[in-house]
């Protein structure tokens, strides 16, 4: 059935929470230590396991799909829910700050990729 | 009349949910639409429709002064459920359904390294960019740049070292900027970084850390891509939080 697949979606990412704000707390952070991470890291090694022991059927698999199938849909309410007026209004502190770091991070993508690239590359070569 | 408005109203409120679904799936059909026969597929749809959803957002915020978008309309109040925390989070774990594990752990240490680096980077560049504005103390540079990493970190690590309400609204308004831009660049700065396959992307989100502008750009550039970026990019905004308010806040005091 279809809700197998979202309640294991729902309860890797119900853990996955619980034990990233644990992790905070433990670290004395107030916020939520890569609890969706976690959780993905969950549900990667269950769906393995449990599609290696054959026993995740087709509608089970549905109940998970249909989530990941609407990411889109939901990322685009969440680009409709921002709060874009502050990030326009923010001031030249602000826009220049969140420009210069986008800017040097992407810069950055390509250097980090080198690093630990090494054999890659040689067996281009 | 405006009976029959409020009436209509009342309904879409009601079903705010509901209400949100038509809405984005109508907004989702349209930029498909647009992409194919203005831009022959060039611009993606969903890059297109997360444009509109920030236009709509800027209109909305407009109108209500509010501080979520399009959502602080009543009618439209469904989009910030759906679009919110709970919903986003949900969907993010989903596409990591079907991902093989060694892909993950054969880039382990670059995500790792990239984590680390992205967060001491965008406090280094905040703090630049505040001291070169004549914010000169270290409550402000640690603050600001805490925003340029994440609008969460910011307001925690401020929050954590005292800094002012001003300079929260700042370092939030920096870490918004960060977050849009990140949604709507990506697609066209990715092929000139090499990020086409999971280890850029498992990079790519650990250097930018904002979950919402990685989620939104990388769904905009290859879905595939997604569960690798997501995943190194949760685990930012809690190692800015445990970073900026300690270690970060200290090595700006003995600068400063």
């Amino acid at each position: 059935m279809a809700i197998y697949g979202t309640a294991l979606l729902a309860l890797c990412l119900l853990i996955g929470s619980i034990v990233g704000r644990l992790l905070g707390m433990a670290v004395g952070v107030d916020a939520n230590v890569g609890g969706v991470g976690i959780a993905m890291l969950m549900l990667i090694l269950f769906s393995d396991r449990l599609q290696r022991a054959g026993r995740i059927e087709p509608p089970t698999r549905q109940g998970i799909i249909f989530w990941s199938s609407v990411y889109i849909p939901i990322v685009v309410a969440m680009a409709a829910s921002q709060n874009v007026r502050a990030a326009v209004t923010g001031g030249p502190v602000a826009i220049l700050a969140g420009v210069l770091a986008v800017v040097v991070s992407f810069a950055m993508v390509p250097l980090i990729s080198r690093i630990g690239n090494e054999p890659a590359t040689k067996d281009r070569s | 009349m405006t009976d029959v408005i409020d009436a209509i109203g009342g309904e879409l409120t009601r079903y705010s949910l509901i209400t949100a679904f038509s809405v984005i799936g109508v907004t989702v059909w349209i930029s498909y639409a647009l992409s194919d026969r203005l831009t022959r597929g060039r611009i993606h749809g969903s890059a297109i429709a997360i444009l509109i959803g920030l236009i709509m957002a800027y209109v909305g915020g407009q109108v209500t002064r509010g501080e979520k978008g399009i959502a602080d309309l009543a009618i439209f109040s469904g989009i910030g459920l759906m679009g919110g925390a709970m919903f986003r989070d949900f969907a993010i774990v989903a596409t990591a359904f079907g991902v093989r594990l060694d892909e993950f752990l054969k880039t382990g240490i670059s995500g790792i390294v990239s984590l680390f680096a992205g967060v001491v980077v965008s406090f280094i560049v905040g703090a630049c960019v505040a001291y070169g504005f004549g914010y000169r103390d270290a409550v402000a540079m640690t603050t600001i740049g805490a925003g340029a990493a994440t609008y969460i970190v910011g307001p925690v690590t401020g929050g954590a070292i005292g800094a002012s309400g001003e300079l929260m609204a700042l370092s939030v308004a920096a870490g918004l900027v960060k977050s849009i831009l990140v949604m709507t660049i990506t697609p066209f700065v990715a092929p000139l970084i090499g990020l086409d396959n999971p280890r850029s992307a498992l990079i790519f989100g650990g250097l930018m850390g904002t979950t919402s502008g990685v989620a939104a750009g990388l769904a905009a550039t290859d879905p595939k891509l997604v569960p690798y970026g997501a995943m190194t990019a949760t685990f930012y905004t809690g190692l800015g939080c445990l970073l900026g308010p300690s270690v970060i806040y200290m090595i700006m005091r003995a600068i400063v």
